[in-house]
């Protein structure tokens, strides 16, 4: 019987067969040793229909529960905003959906234009010069970054601090010992970093990394930091929430020579962790150090505007050993769910997002101290989206006994932290509702013991 | 055709947010508080569907046409895998979610793992790495962390690479901190074994290899390849980009290999999305099984867990456990084949040899064998002849409605034409496909500037690649944006296009 994802009947074979002159299928494969030919049929279940396959993921993805069954306020890197339906209506375009890296660019002209749009959008949000086409994901686009600073300052040390996102700090560690760099954590001081603290680490370093808001949620002194490393003469690298920046500040504004950051919150559903994608801009200065690929802007024969892949001899298929990554496959349609969401959303939309996330998580804040009693753990602190409070017991319980309420009440930091085991971490996006909230706070008062 | 940027006008909008007006305005030091707002463009939202819908007229994907780029394994990606993955208990799952609500994708995870030790022959896997050339990365951090718990990480510093590899092995080694050592091909197309018996010893610390090689050829010598390697006490590195050619035919772990990485974008037909998302799973052999990412998924009689106690671990290569949703739609993919990938990578192979029947009279073919799923022929007679390039006869093809092969890859291969058809494709298509190749080499003889000016039907003619390397503009100007419509210059130089 014909696989619906093939296209041969047994005519084709036998007239293709006697084209390539041999006599079997078998016979295509003669080169192949005996002792490495598996001789038998994969041990795997056997195929199913589409209509079995829906019913089979249909099941596994009940088993979940995803957002839409709980009222979730878990946030800590990946977040529940509104994703518009435009972004789909893009993305599932077959002739976006199905090609891949524009190698050709006269069939490519519409990803390439998308993705000098995106680097525009992401320039402009980060008030940098230059961005890449996109990295695989927060935490990788923070290694890149590693490498284009050991290589702009042949240092070998990274200074990041401790109140950056685990997932990000871990994964720096992980590609450390293969870039020969040392990595030092620097520790919080009531939630922030102190930038003498971060003065005196960065001394010798090729980079310091922050993040804004960082982990906690808490607005870093982030001109402070930058100033710090500009000081000890390290690249300043600030890791922020695509979605701040209507509101807060842009890192080249408060002199970090790269952001970065995970752009799933821009676009992307939360997806069980990816696939997302990582957004990398820096200063002039350092575009023939960056990673992976980048469009730029010529003309064809005729004197028409165009985009190309461009800056090449820096990467993989050029430069080989000496490109300034490995990276090739990229997050292209997630960074063009991307492009689509901010140009939706547009400059006032989202400062608008950023006020509403501010109002909200104050909002928040008030209810969970005055409804449920609870204490702001960074009180003296100003937040973004985000805030951790003492739950007066482990949170991890906490978390639990919520849920079987019907509310995921957010991210419990004893999971990360030392010391911070009875501390929840509260993430309200433009999603939640006050209505919502008064019900966190209600559940809270039940379960937390203040 | 214009830049979204272009068609901005302030106060147009294409989204509404949640506003409360009861609500108190949060305060915001003015330290902190954004001065100048980012020019993020500014329309109406069916200007933007039709901004984006004009675009993707001005794309090329498998779903317009047929797509033969060597090594990239340009598959038909069902439909029905893009309405699964956007259920709501897949799309709008959050990762940190308690481990009892999330039991049907760590099943998934899973069961995706089960599927991928068995195609490869190998014990564990890891889902994490994010695409081919992370797993390739993740792949030498495991040799690394291997060669360390043995005590044997200052003595075991090269890496092995064949001539005829793809550029982000190279690259790979290098990020890992290890020393290149090359290994020519010989006239089969195999890698030259004795210059690899030279060239292997105690200071060596695996081989990458990718089996069929970037050629299209299956390794006749692989078993005493691997004798060599393993001899030597190195490890073996199944670069999987080529894995569609062999599924359920021949497992990497059966050929010696202790180290796969899949490309679930190639072989298992995650959209490509124009250059990604990705996904790079590897598989080890039990001994690596120890230092594989975190966290790594299990099944344990209460269920399916995360375990992230593993102190032998490198680490953690990408954020949580990988990219879901690629490993969604590739779970969806291989149940709807089974056993049956074997038929898959069957007709793969088929069609690549037909194609390569019916043209390798018209153009050379460096390594005259039976090749597997793709094959490398060379322009270099037309260029001879008749001063048309690799190049030429790519952008001709698209005149006829095909996108081009991988062009100058392997490098080894002068003028180079990689052609992969991929299973997914009629025998009409590809009769369709080589008529028009054979068409271009007589072309190429009789009208050799309709090659030269192709293509001729694209959005753009060609582009200058000189021009916008040195003059590089790679944001919209806004004011100041150049009239690049100024000066021109000849077009670029030939550089690898494809894999």
């Amino acid at each position: 019987m014909s696989h619906p994802y093939l296209g041969l009947t047994d005519d084709d074979r036998s007239a293709m067969l006697a084209t390539i002159g041999v006599d079997s299928i078998d016979e295509l494969f003669r080169d192949l040793p005996r002792a490495v030919r598996l001789g038998r049929e994969l041990d795997l279940e056997r195929a199913l229909t589409e209509h079995e396959l829906a019913a089979h993921l249909t099941e596994l993805a009940g088993r979940n529960v995803d957002t839409t069954r709980e009222l979730s306020f878990l946030g800590a890197g990946i977040y529940d905003h509104y994703v518009p339906a435009v972004v789909d209506a893009v993305l599932q375009r077959g002739e976006l959906l199905t090609a891949y890296t524009p190698y050709q660019p006269e069939m490519s002209q519409g990803v390439l234009q998308a993705i000098f749009e995106y680097q525009t959008a992401i320039c402009e949000l980060t008030g940098m010069d230059v961005s890449n086409a996109s990295g695989y994901d927060g935490t990788t686009v923070a290694a890149d970054a590693c490498f284009i600073a050991k290589h702009a300052t042949g240092k070998a040390r990274i200074v990041v601090t401790e109140a950056t996102n685990p997932q990000i700090r871990q994964v720096v560690k992980t590609y450390a010992p293969g870039f020969g760099l040392e990595v030092v954590e620097v520790p919080h001081s009531d939630g922030t970093t102190d930038p003498d603290e971060l003065r005196a680490a960065a001394e010798g370093a090729a980079a310091v990394i922050f993040q804004q808001p960082n982990m906690f949620g808490c607005l870093e002194p982030a001109r402070e930091l930058a100033a710090a490393a500009s000081d000890a003469e390290a690249l300043g690298i600030a890791h922020v929430d695509p979605l701040s920046l209507g509101v807060l500040e842009a890192p080249g504004a408060y002199g970090c020579a790269i952001a970065l950051g995970e752009g799933q919150a821009a676009g992307n559903f939360p997806s069980y962790g990816g696939p997302h994608y990582g957004f990398l801009a820096a200063r002039q200065g350092f575009i023939r150090r960056m990673p992976g690929r980048i469009v730029g802007e010529t003309v064809d024969t005729a004197g028409r505007r165009g985009y190309v892949l461009t800056l090449q001899t820096r990467e993989q298929h050029i430069r080989r050993e000496k490109a300034t990554s490995n990276i090739t496959t990229n997050q292209t349609l997630l960074a063009l769910g991307g492009l689509v969401y901010l140009t939706w959303l547009g400059p006032q939309g989202l400062r608008e997002l950023g006020e509403t996330c501010l109002a909200l998580s104050a909002y928040a804040k008030q209810q969970l101290q005055e409804r449920a009693g609870l204490e702001l753990v960074f009180s003296e602190k100003t937040t973004f989206k985000e805030f951790a409070v003492r739950v007066g017991r482990n949170a991890r319980d906490v978390v639990a006994a919520a849920r079987e309420r019907g509310v995921h009440p957010g991210y419990a930091l004893g999971r990360d932290y030392e010391g911070l085991d009875d501390v929840l971490l509260v993430a309200v996006t433009e999603k939640r509702t006050p209505d919502e909230i008064d019900r966190l706070a209600e559940v809270l008062a039940e379960v937390a013991r203040s | 055709m214009k830049l979204i940027y272009e068609k901005s006008q302030p106060g147009r909008r294409a989204s509404l947010v949640p506003r409360h007006a009861n609500l108190a305005a949060a305060e915001l030091p003015d330290e902190l508080r954004r001065r100048t707002p980012p020019r993020l463009p500014e329309v109406p939202e069916f200007e933007l569907v039709r901004h984006f819908t004009e675009l993707s007229t001005r794309n090329f994907g498998v779903d317009t046409g047929f797509y033969p780029l060597g090594s990239c394994t340009m598959k038909y990606n069902p439909r029905i895998n893009e309405r699964l993955v956007a259920l709501p208990g897949f799309a709008s799952l959050h990762p940190l979610q308690e481990e009892d609500g999330v039991q049907g994708a760590l099943e998934l995870e899973w069961r995706l793992q089960e599927i991928l030790a068995e195609v490869t022959g190998l014990h564990a896997v890891s889902l994490q790495p994010a695409a081919g050339s992370q797993g390739e990365l993740t792949g030498l951090m495991l040799v690394r962390a291997y060669f360390e718990d043995r005590g044997e990480s200052d003595q075991r510093r090269k890496v092995v690479i064949p001539d005829t590899a793809h550029g982000t092995n190279p690259a790979s080694v290098t990020m890992t901190g290890y020393e290149l050592t090359h290994v020519k091909t010989d006239a089969r197309g195999n890698i030259d074994v004795d210059d690899l018996r030279e060239r292997v010893d105690e200071h060596t610390a695996a081989l990458m290899l990718t089996n069929p090689s970037t050629l299209g050829l299956f390794d006749e010598n692989i078993e005493q390849i691997a004798e060599i390697f393993h001899g030597a006490g190195a490890l073996m590195y199944y670069d999987g980009a080529n894995l569609n050619a062999v599924c359920g035919i021949s497992r990497p772990g059966d050929m010696g290999f202790d180290i796969v990485h899949i490309n679930l974008h190639k072989t298992f037909s995650q959209p490509h999305g124009g250059g990604g998302p990705g996904g790079g799973p590897v598989a080890v052999r039990d001994i690596l099984e120890p230092f594989l990412p975190v966290p790594v998924v299990t099944r344990t009689a209460e269920g399916y867990a995360l375990d992230f106690d593993r102190p032998r671990s490198i680490g953690k290569v990408r954020g949580y456990t990988g990219p879901f949703g690629v490993f969604v739609r590739s779970y969806a993919f291989m149940r709807t084949y089974g056993p049956r990938l074997r038929e898959m990578s069957e007709a793969a192979v088929l069609n690549a040899n037909y194609v390569l029947a019916r043209l390798k009279n018209a153009y050379e073919l460096p390594f005259d064998r039976l090749c597997m799923h793709e094959f490398v022929l060379s322009a270099r007679n037309l260029k001879r002849d008749y001063g048309v390039t690799a190049t030429d006869v790519a952008k001709r093809l698209m005149d006829y409605g095909f996108h081009p092969p991988t062009i100058y890859f392997p490098l080894i291969v002068p003028e180079a034409l990689m052609i992969e058809p991929t299973e997914s494709e009629t025998k009409e298509t590809l009769d369709a496909f080589c008529d028009a190749m054979l068409e271009i080499a007589r072309e190429a003889r009789e009208s050799p500037e309709l090659l030269k000016d192709a293509p001729h039907h694209r959005p753009v003619q060609r582009l200058d690649e000189v021009r916008a390397a040195k003059q590089p503009v790679v944001k919209f100007g806004f004011d100041a944006h150049p009239d690049l419509t100024a000066d021109r210059r000849p077009v670029a130089a030939d550089a690898p296009k494809g894999v």
